[in-house]
This record gives structure tokens, C-alpha cells and sequence, in this order.
């Protein structure tokens, strides 16, 4: 006699589980590469807008000779300007890594660098948080 | 190295401020249109005016 219920298998991954995962990818990914968090989840043109967007801020703030700050426990604003650098990501790390952005300030425009790349990370926290509720579902 | 004039600075930040500002904080690609549209015409407008009002203060 054959049994004719039929057989309930598990999947390897439920939804929730890929979900979840994807809320702490997108983000991560979204930190290290302006945009990724977003192009991860299939919005290719908003991805690429935000990498074009931030990237070319942080790029332009080093062309003009801006300061990039380093981890310190110093002043107030030194450790405030340390944060937004920091919200650039992967483009922050390679800076430090060859030690771009350390000249003196000698110009207006230098200073406008320092402020374009502060900026740059900052948008990217915003960037970052926006990838997190897509991948929630909080937003389309 | 870049030399950007003060306007042409305030320009480029305004392009991308409000690219990422217009896709971040809204919904649809209309809205996102519109809302980018109204924080570049802001931040610009924003530089103008408050040049023209250093400008009058100055005198």
C-alpha cells in the first residue's frame, strides 16, 4: 500500500532568512562601494547615480588638494570630519592606503576638498541607510 | 589638481547633494525627479542669495 500524502520537503533558504541576509549585505556592500547596496538589489540606475554622485565628490575634494582626516581623539571637529571621511568607504580606505590627502592646506579650494569629501561620506551614511530599507522592505 | 571658483564649487555640490537627496527620500522616480529638481534650485538659489545679501551688507 503506497502512501499518497505528499512529501513536504524544506527549502534550503526561506524568504525571511534571505531577507534578513540582504539587510546586512546591502548596507555593509553599500559602505565599502557607494552604490552597491543599491545595484545588490537590482536598482542599477539609482546604484550607479550614487556611485557617480559620491564618488565624483570624493574624487574631486582629493584633486583639490584636501585634507583627509585620520582616526584621532583630538579636537571636536578633527574627530567630526574623521566620521564624515569615514562614510566614504572603500575610497576612504585606499586614500589612507596611499596616503593621498595629507598635504597642508594652502588654498581656498584645498579647503573646499576637505569639506567635498566630509560631505561625500556623508551622503553615503544616507546612501547606506536607504539600501537598508529597501532591503526591509521599507521602501521600493 | 582642480581649481574650482566658489560658484562652480557650490554647483557641483548642489548636483550631487541633490542626486543622492532626490533618490534617498522619495518613492517613485517621479517624485525623485521633482525632489532632486527642488534641492539643486535650493542650494544654488540659496548661494545666490545669501551672496547677494553679503554683497549688501558690504555697502
Amino acid at each position: 500500500m503506497t502512501n499518497s500524502t505528499p512529501v513536504k520537503t524544506k527549502p534550503a533558504v526561506t524568504p525571511s532568512q534571505n531577507a534578513s541576509t540582504i539587510a546586512v549585505i546591502a548596507p555593509a556592500l553599500g559602505w565599502l562601494i557607494p552604490g552597491a547596496g543599491h545595484m545588490i538589489q537590482r536598482r542599477w540606475i539609482r546604484g550607479t547615480l550614487l556611485l557617480l554622485s559620491i564618488g565624483s565628490l570624493f574624487v574631486l575634494g582629493l584633486l583639490m588638494q584636501g585634507h583627509i582626516y585620520k582616526a584621532n581623539g583630538g579636537d571636536i571637529l578633527d574627530i567630526l570630519g574623521f566620521i564624515g571621511d569615514l562614510g566614504a568607504g572603500g575610497i576612504y580606505i585606499i586614500s589612507l592606503a596611499m596616503n593621498w590627502g595629507q598635504g597642508a592646506i594652502a588654498m581656498a579650494t584645498a579647503d573646499y576638498g576637505t569639506k567635498f569629501m566630509i560631505v561625500a561620506g556623508l551622503l553615503n551614511f544616507i546612501a547606506v541607510a536607504d539600501a537598508y530599507h529597501i532591503a526591509i522592505g521599507k521602501k521600493q | 589638481m582642480v581649481q574650482l571658483t566658489h560658484f562652480s564649487a557650490a554647483f557641483v555640490f548642489a548636483l550631487c547633494a541633490s542626486v543622492v537627496f532626490g533618490i534617498t527620500h522619495r518613492e517613485t522616480t517621479r517624485d525623485m525627479v521633482r525632489y532632486g529638481l527642488y534641492c539643486f534650485v535650493m542650494f544654488l538659489g540659496g548661494v545666490i542669495v545669501a551672496g547677494w545679501a553679503m554683497w549688501l551688507i558690504r555697502r
